[in-house]
């Protein structure tokens, strides 16, 4: 971070920093409890309001969690157009002549029954497919034939449908690796340990550690992510791809394997992320959460766009109901109960397909 | 490294201090030999082909590169020549004479040897080092490791332990006393060049194995599980593959495809059974499979013979020492502009 | 403080009471849940002042381990010092090889290569036999200086040969990428027999430098020299410290790339390259960065080898070397830097020490013979290994933050604290009231007073906290 964020963050990093000597001293007369042979008892906890007092405040949280970064288009702008763009695999045609928008500030939901192209066109987004036709034009410029580390530089970072956390890693340590795309210090800096590297590493983690309390994993920084539970791995997920400080975040059917409990917290954090200044793209099969959490909603069916519009629009347009659900509209209320009841049953069945099929 | 290599060259040349080019570029003498050159690559090709299927076929498979492959045809090279001591042979300067008939016959009992030891071979590390790291699902840099380590073993036994077992006969430092069964004759010649009895033998003998070995994969049902499980093993599970069973398999084919090339590999290079023999193969035979597309069996037949022939080509070209340093650039550079080999990866087509 | 009463270690309490929140993972599934973890945890929790106050000394006490002539130690068939050299060049190896292996995760069979090109480097400056000797008489390098001239020339070149290499390699898949590095440590090999003019061919290049110091009427050329070879104070000795300063400045070096952004890249590229590139670490760079990195280590330790030799042949760069330090890795633990260490000091001593014996333990033994075997012996440990312990000997998980070690720290404690919780002594334990008193709180025992109330608040917030986790 070059500048201090709005709401004294820079305050807080240096209340972090007289905290961590003090933490250190406290601690250094107990080193004799962690002799080998002493029982230790998993799993570690952080007790994060009195390791970091400032993050008890949510303001201040919400603060320092908040993107810093310059983005040229206005609220209610679109903040990345798809512009005709088609995605060709040999004689297959995943996306057919795609035209959408994603406004700054906006909650999109992009739906489609199974093969409709959603992924694909998440992956046109986000650099990993090169449209054959048309272009992705993210703030104000083509994404073209970026590399994909540098997409998220530029402001797109995203979840994975089948977790994909970097297992040895910490949950810190994952997040601190998302915040890492904003930083300039290489294998120099990190070698003789300029200012600049101390100053990034300090920030990193004071944001890191505001961003897993922020999705509500704080007590589990230090837990390695295979570890954690299911739910808190998605929300740690969240957590690492805010931490690249996007224009647009992109979460790729972030519910999967919840229970309704659960798809209720997520939506609950999908708005507060909204809240806090972020864009959000969410993909997701279940029609609840995205008719309860989005502003807008994008249709996709068999690589083409069949509606675009708010939520109640779109689940009354008979071409979705028809193509989506395929079913009548009395019967969409069953078909949701269905859904969900069958969700909580599904979770581990649901995360081992997804990782058969990647 | 071209680039290395070229860069030394031309310093050497441009240095004050050396006069003299430390590489002598020869493609005179390219242009005279080119078909007894082409025909002694196809020769060494033959055999790099044979061996690059086992490495080709667990790949295909198991993802896995099995560097003790290498180990598996230096035994068979064991294998064959126990077995000609068994029949009674002796290592002796001159070659046995035994007409045609019964020679043939020898080298098939002898080539049977070598393919029992090497399928043995090949089965018996799938068994113990492979197996229970499958149980654990090891990460594939772990099976690897377990590869290499297994390499060292057999090695090493040959090396100390086999002495001690046959009283000195088979294995220990030095390179086995040759056993000749086939003096080499000059049968015709192509384009000017020699074709040898022992030529025709190795290459005909290959095709033979290849054709077989291509038939066994595509044509029977033991192949389709093989196919199936290479493309998608969850779902071939489910279909009522059994995957240990197909893993089991592709080991013994690997294995006897090996033996067979060690017994090939011995006519050619009679003194070339030693504990060690078998690494440099290895390498060029895995450089032959990628070459032609790891996972592919076409691919690993017709990049063992590229790879024969461009050595044998290279080594005229640059002068003797240089034959590996050409394998192993070559293999380098077909990495680098394609990247999955010239005929692509695939033991079962499509795969994502 | 209650200094009466023996404070209850965590050990005696038993069985742990406390129920596991949800998504605990079992002990048993745990690859890192070993001796290491609670090494790691003490030495962690140990100041700094104290970890230098122990460091120090340790270092001290390994660089006198060679003339303090401990008998079970001590080598009997070779020289014991020469033997501690090898180690501190091996160790040195493990360190570098460890940083593309370990940390990249990039399984590098060709590292020995990078070892041939230090050692031929310093050798092709410095020998009489190179056409290129720039060093002694008529030459613009004194004797006395040359090594030390030609030490960062290697490590120029090695880093420059790393770069070549990954360049084009480092795009390639995992497994490609060993048998590609593994072809590039043989064309090393090739080269350094077939370039006859320049580097000797299969005679080698005899008389390389090395640093002159100490010189004496008894040692004419210095306590480096190979000439020094009798009493305590050997050249091997000499160069088993010259290794050891090369060891500390590299663990140093690692040590803040691995607590960084560049650290981090390496094990997110180790565990999801693709999803590594999509946070946006730029991981073709990183990657390259460790191959230059490690090779340049791999450079020193080569100049280092080169220098204690004198002289450098082929057949000392075999592509086996590159799968023995692979086994030093392996061994010891990859990632793990100390690990690795005595990964390597075990690869050199083990051989080392049966050499020459007749007896072990009352036992009459062929060490000789023993010694012979080894590659046997190391091919098995490795597969013995990588079936029963994946991991290595001392798997210690890598600290990936220059900052933070509070959050580490506090995260030990409780989760030390919550194991009394059944004896319901909480606040008893001598030592900080502060932290008594918060755990004792957040485990639902009565409240203690007397605990600072600066951040009462936070304490009550914390307390909810875990209700709600648990």
């Amino acid at each position: 971070m070059s500048t201090h964020d709005p709401g004294g963050i820079g305050a807080g990093g240096e209340h972090g920093d007289e905290h961590l000597a003090a933490s250190g001293r406290a601690d250094s007369s107990r080193a004799d409890l962690y002799m080998p042979g002493a029982v230790l008892e998993e799993p570690a906890i952080v007790d994060v309001a009195e390791v970091r007092p400032e993050l008890a405040n949510p303001d201040l949280v919400d603060a320092m969690v908040a993107p810093d970064r310059t983005v040229r288009a206005k609220v209610g702008e679109p903040l990345l157009q798809m512009e005709n763009v088609t995605v060709q695999f040999g004689g297959l045609v995943a996306l057919d002549d795609v035209t959408f928008e994603i406004r700054r500030g906006e909650i999109l939901g992009l739906i489609g029954p199974n093969g409709a192209g959603k992924t694909t066109a998440f992956n046109a987004m986000t650099g990993v497919y090169r449209p054959t036709k048309g272009q992705v034009v993210f703030d104000g410029t083509p994404v073209g034939k970026l590399k994909r580390y540098r997409i998220t530089q530029r402001g797109i970072a995203r979840t994975f449908q089948n977790i994909r956390l970097f297992n040895e890693m910490t949950a810190l340590e994952n997040v601190v690796v998302g915040s890492d795309a904003r930083h300039r210090t290489s294998v120099p800096g990190a070698l003789f340990r300029t200012p600049r590297h101390r100053r990034e590493e300090r920030d990193a983690i004071d944001r890191a550690m505001a961003l897993l309390e922020f999705v509500g994993v704080g007590g589990r920084a230090t837990e390695k992510a295979r570890n954690l539970s299911y739910g808190d791995q998605r929300r740690l997920e969240i957590a690492r791809a805010l931490a690249t400080e996007p224009k647009l975040l992109c979460l790729d059917e972030p519910a999967a394997g919840f229970n309704p409990a659960e798809k209720e917290a997520l939506m609950d954090l999908i708005r507060h992320i909204r809240d806090d200044g972020y864009t959000v793209l969410l993909i997701e099969h279940d029609m609840r959460l995205v008719r309860g959490v989005t502003d807008r909603i994008v249709v996709l069916e068999f690589g083409r766009v069949i509606a675009d519009g708010t939520p109640d629009e779109v689940t009354n347009d008979p071409k979705v109901i028809a193509a989506y659900l395929g079913v009548p509209d009395e019967e969409l209320a069953a078909a949701e109960g269905g859904t969900g009841a069958d969700a909580p049953a599904a979770p581990t069945t649901e995360g081992g397909s997804g990782d058969a099929s990647a | 490294m071209p680039a290395l290599a070229e860069a030394l060259v031309h310093s050497a040349t441009a240095g004050p201090l050396v006069h003299q080019s430390l590489i002598d570029f020869n493609l005179a003498g390219l242009g005279r030999n080119f078909w007894g050159l082409t025909i002694e690559g196809l020769t060494y090709g033959a055999i790099y082909a044979l061996v690059a299927v086992g490495y080709t076929l667990v790949y295909g498979v198991l993802r896995l590169i099995n560097f003790a492959h290498s180990e598996v045809f230096m035994l068979g090279m064991f294998g064959q020549y126990a077995t000609l001591l068994l029949l009674g042979f002796y290592p002796s300067g001159n070659a046995y004479d035994k007409g045609i008939l019964l020679t043939v016959l020898y080298l098939g009992i002898a080539m049977l040897g070598g393919m029992i030891v090497a399928g043995g071979t090949a089965v018996g590390l799938e068994r113990v080092a492979y197996r229970p790291l499958r149980k654990r699902g090891a990460p594939s840099l772990v099976f690897l490791i377990t590869a290499i380590g297994m390499s060292f073993v057999l090695q090493e036994f040959v090396h100390f332990v086999l002495p001690k077992l046959t009283g000195g006969t088979l294995g220990g430092v030095n390179a086995q006393q040759p056993i000749r069964l086939v003096q080499p004759e000059v049968q015709f010649t192509i384009g000017g060049a020699p074709v040898t009895n022992v030529t025709l033998v190795i290459i005909l003998s290959a095709l033979v194995l290849a054709l077989a070995t291509d038939l066994f994969i595509n044509r029977t049902k033991f192949g389709r599980g093989i196919r199936a499980v290479a493309q998608d093993p969850v779902t071939a599970t489910l279909m009522g593959v059994s995957r240990e069973r197909v893993i089991m398999l592709t080991f013994l084919i690997g294995g006897i495809l090996a033996g067979a090339a060690a017994l090939l590999y011995t006519l050619r290079v009679p003194n070339g059974i030693i504990y060690s023999g078998g690494f440099i193969l290895g390498i060029k035979a895995f450089s032959a499979a990628v070459l032609g597309g790891i996972g592919n069996l076409r691919g690993a037949l017709l990049g063992g013979l590229l790879l024969g022939v461009m050595e044998n080509y290279g080594q005229v070209v640059f002068g003797t020492e240089w034959r590996d340093v050409v394998a192993f650039v070559l293999l380098i550079v077909v990495l680098m502009f394609r990247p999955t080999g010239i005929l692509g990866e695939s033991l079962g087509r499509a795969r994502a | 403080m209650s200094t009466s009463t023996p404070a209850p270690q965590p050990s005696s309490s038993g069985a742990p009471t406390s129920m596991p929140p949800a998504g605990r993972v079992a002990t048993k599934d745990r690859p890192h849940g070993g001796v290491g973890d609670r090494l790691r945890l003490w030495w962690d929790a140990l100041p700094r002042p104290t970890q230098w106050l122990v460091g120090v000394p340790f270092v001290l006490f390994m660089a006198l381990v060679p003339i303090l002539n401990i008998p079970v130690l001590t080598t009997v068939g070779t020289n014991f010092g020469g033997v501690m050299a090898q180690f501190g060049m091996i160790a040195l190896i493990a360190i570098g090889l460890n940083v593309v292996v370990g940390q990249a995760g990039l399984l590098d069979l060709g590292y020995v290569g990078f070892y041939a090109i230090g050692a031929y480097t310093v050798a092709i400056l410095t020998s009489p036999d190179s056409p290129w000797n720039q060093a002694g008489e008529g030459h613009w390098l004194g004797r006395e200086w040359a090594w030390l001239a030609a030490l960062p020339v290697a490590i120029a070149i090695t880093s420059l040969s790393g770069l070549i290499l990954g360049s084009p390699t480092l795009r390639l898949r995992g497994d490609y990428l060993a048998i590609v590095t593994l072809g590039f440590g043989e064309i090393v090999r090739l080269l350094a027999d077939n370039l006859d003019e320049l580097t000797g061919g299969g005679q080698g290049l005899r008389g390389v430098a090395y640093p002159r110091l100490g010189v004496t009427e008894d040692l004419p050329n210095g306590v480096f020299s190979a000439g020094n070879a009798a009493g305590t104070l050997n050249s091997g000795v000499w160069w088993y410290w010259l290794s050891l300063v090369f060891i500390v400045i590299s663990l140093l070096f690692v040590g803040n790339l691995e607590r960084s952004r560049v650290g981090r890249a390496w094990v997110a590229i180790r565990e999801d390259e693709d999803a590594a590139e999509i946070m946006g670490v730029p991981t073709f760079r990183f990657k390259l960065w460790a191959f230059v990195i490690g090779a340049s280590i791999g450079g020193v330790a080569g100049a280092l080898y080169a220098g204690q030799v004198q002289f450098v042949i082929p057949t000392n760069f075999n592509v086996i070397n590159s799968v023995l330090f692979l086994c030093a890795v392996v061994l010891g633990g990859q990632g793990n830097k100390l690990g690795v260490i005595l990964g390597a000091f075990i690869i050199v001593y083990v051989p080392n020490f049966f050499l020459g014996r007749t007896e072990l333990f009352g036992i009459p033994i062929n060490g000789n013979e023993i010694a012979s075997y080894r590659y046997l012996f190391f091919g098995l440990a490795l597969v013995v290994l990588m079936i029963f312990r994946p991991q290595g000997l001392i798997p210690v998980r890598q600290k990936l933050l220059t900052y933070g070690r509070e959050l580490y720290v506090a995260a030990r404690r409780s989760a030390h604290v919550v194991a009394p919780r059944g004896g319901s002594d909480g606040g008893a334990r001598p030592g900080t009231p502060a932290v008594a008193t918060a755990s004792g709180g957040a485990g639902g025992a009565a409240p203690v007073a007397g605990g600072p109330t600066a951040d009462g608040p936070g304490t009550a917030r914390s307390t909810t906290n875990e209700e709600e986790t648990r």
